[in-house]
């Protein structure tokens, strides 16, 4: 039986893992799998935790504006290992006009402070291979 | 991909995706398990045991990190608890060990329990089998948090550790049966805190009074995992543990026993679920399930007469 397993991380030098967390617990009350792997992750990292978990989807935390250098280098890392059917989104401070770079190299869909966590469910319930 | 032939090839990618097909039952997954099988065998396999919040995953963490330091490659399989009530669960014993990530001589694969009860998953075994097959020398099989009877990793592991922490009880919990009965070698971790010499004495006292035990007395080990303390001696106990099993034939005869528990694993779970898809094909399982619930008949006598017809 098939499990939708999801690597929720935090990029990046801030230390803020209150929405991180909330959002590993949603999804895990959503029935995933959630590997929460903590604070300050580099991009390698993270794209290798993603694939010795071979995860369905890694969800990235970001409240220190470090997102359009971090989202890409993640996505490019992930698809460079040969995991071309991850679905990757991020969530966290990201201005409404840096939206759309993030979509064109990669990421999803992003999720920005105030959005129910069923919403996140709910994409990833729609849209995880 | 051809997961088999790649994960030989020392390909990662090929390995985390022979333990997702393991863990989920995938149709290929019987397959992959006996083209690995004749690859496997090599591996010490450590069970690393103890409460939650003992420390296990900084402990593994710290004692991979010796390992590595003596050129050999380490496999880590982390288990946390799955939710009962809806599925999910938080895997979260990479926390401790992200410093090992990106050390291409470790591979690190958290598991939830998906419904077992005895502190591994069911599939925790072939996922072991797996990383044995790609070739770790050393593969450590960290338990969710257990309490008293969670047991299961004596069946997995050549030598198992517990790892206890000051201040969880007086020594009457010392005797009771259960995890204090499957400690090959002890840790006491946290040991900067009341209580350890305590915990050390007590230990000791539990251990004296076993009238079981053979030439191997397990030690007891304090430690503080966080500042790197006592790691070397706990090595050092851990090794002189496998070369006591080694030497004394009880790895052959843990190992011969392990190979039996498989066999007997699959025989059970593949008869049953044969048994239960013919049930449900021929609409015999609504069919007995009403019977019974009207006391028309017994569960018993269902099974006796199920078993007579189909395993002719």
């Amino acid at each position: 039986m098939a499990k939708v397993r999801v690597l929720v991380a935090k990029p990046g030098l801030d230390g803020h893992d209150r929405g991180a967390k909330v959002v590993a617990r949603a999804l895990r009350d959503a029935g995933f799998e959630v590997i929460y792997t903590g604070l300050r992750q580099t991009p390698e990292q993270i794209a290798e935790a993603a694939l010795q978990e071979d995860v369905n989807v890694v969800a990235m935390s970001i409240l220190s504006g470090a997102h359009p250098h971090l989202f890409p280098k993640v996505v490019n890392l992930i698809r460079e290992k040969g995991m071309d059917d991850v679905l990757i989104i991020g969530g966290g401070v990201i201005p409404e006009t840096d939206i759309p770079a993030l979509k064109e190299a990669g990421i999803a869909e992003v999720f920005t402070p105030g959005t129910p966590t069923g919403d996140i469910v709910d994409f990833i319930k729609a849209n995880v291979k | 991909m051809d997961i088999v032939e790649e994960l030989l090839k020392g390909n990662r990618l090929a390995l985390s995706r022979a333990i997702t097909a393991i863990e989920n039952e995938y149709d290929e997954a019987m397959d992959i398990m006996k083209k690995l099988y004749p690859h496997t065998g090599h591996a010490f396999v450590l069970g690393i045991t103890g409460p939650p919040g003992a420390g296990k995953s900084t402990l593994t963490d710290k004692l991979a990190r010796a390992y590595r330091a003596q050129g050999k490659t380490v496999g880590i399989i982390a288990i946390d608890p799955t939710s009962p009530f809806t599925g999910g669960a938080i895997l979260g014993d990479r926390i401790r060990m992200n410093g090992l990530t990106m050390d291409e001589g470790v591979f690190i694969r958290s598991m939830g329990t998906r419904g077992s009860l005895g502190g591994l998953s069911h599939k925790t075994a072939d996922a072991v089998k797996a990383m044995d097959a790609f070739g770790k020398d050393i593969i450590f099989v960290e338990t969710v948090g257990v309490g008293q009877s969670e047991v299961d990793i004596v069946k997995a592991a050549d030598t198992t550790m517990v790892v206890l922490i000051p201040g969880m009880g007086d020594d009457i919990q010392a005797i009771k049966a259960g995890i204090l009965e499957i400690g090959d070698v002890f840790t006491i971790n946290k040991a900067d805190h009341d209580g350890a010499d305590k915990l050390v004495r007590e230990m000791n006292m539990m251990l004296d009074l076993d009238g079981l035990m053979t030439d191997w007395r397990p030690p007891i080990q304090k430690v503080i995992a966080s500042q790197n303390e006592g790691i070397t001696e706990t090595i050092e106990n851990i090794e002189k543990h496998f070369k006591y099993i080694s030497e004394n034939g009880i790895l052959t005869k843990r190992r011969t026993e392990r190979s039996k528990n498989e066999m007997l694993d699959v025989l059970h779970s593949n008869i049953g679920s044969y048994i239960t898809n013919k049930l449900v094909e021929t609409g015999k399982m609504d069919e007995y399930v009403e019977q019974i619930k009207a006391r028309e008949t017994d569960p018993y006598t269902v099974v006796s007469n199920v078993m007579k017809d189909m395993l002719k």
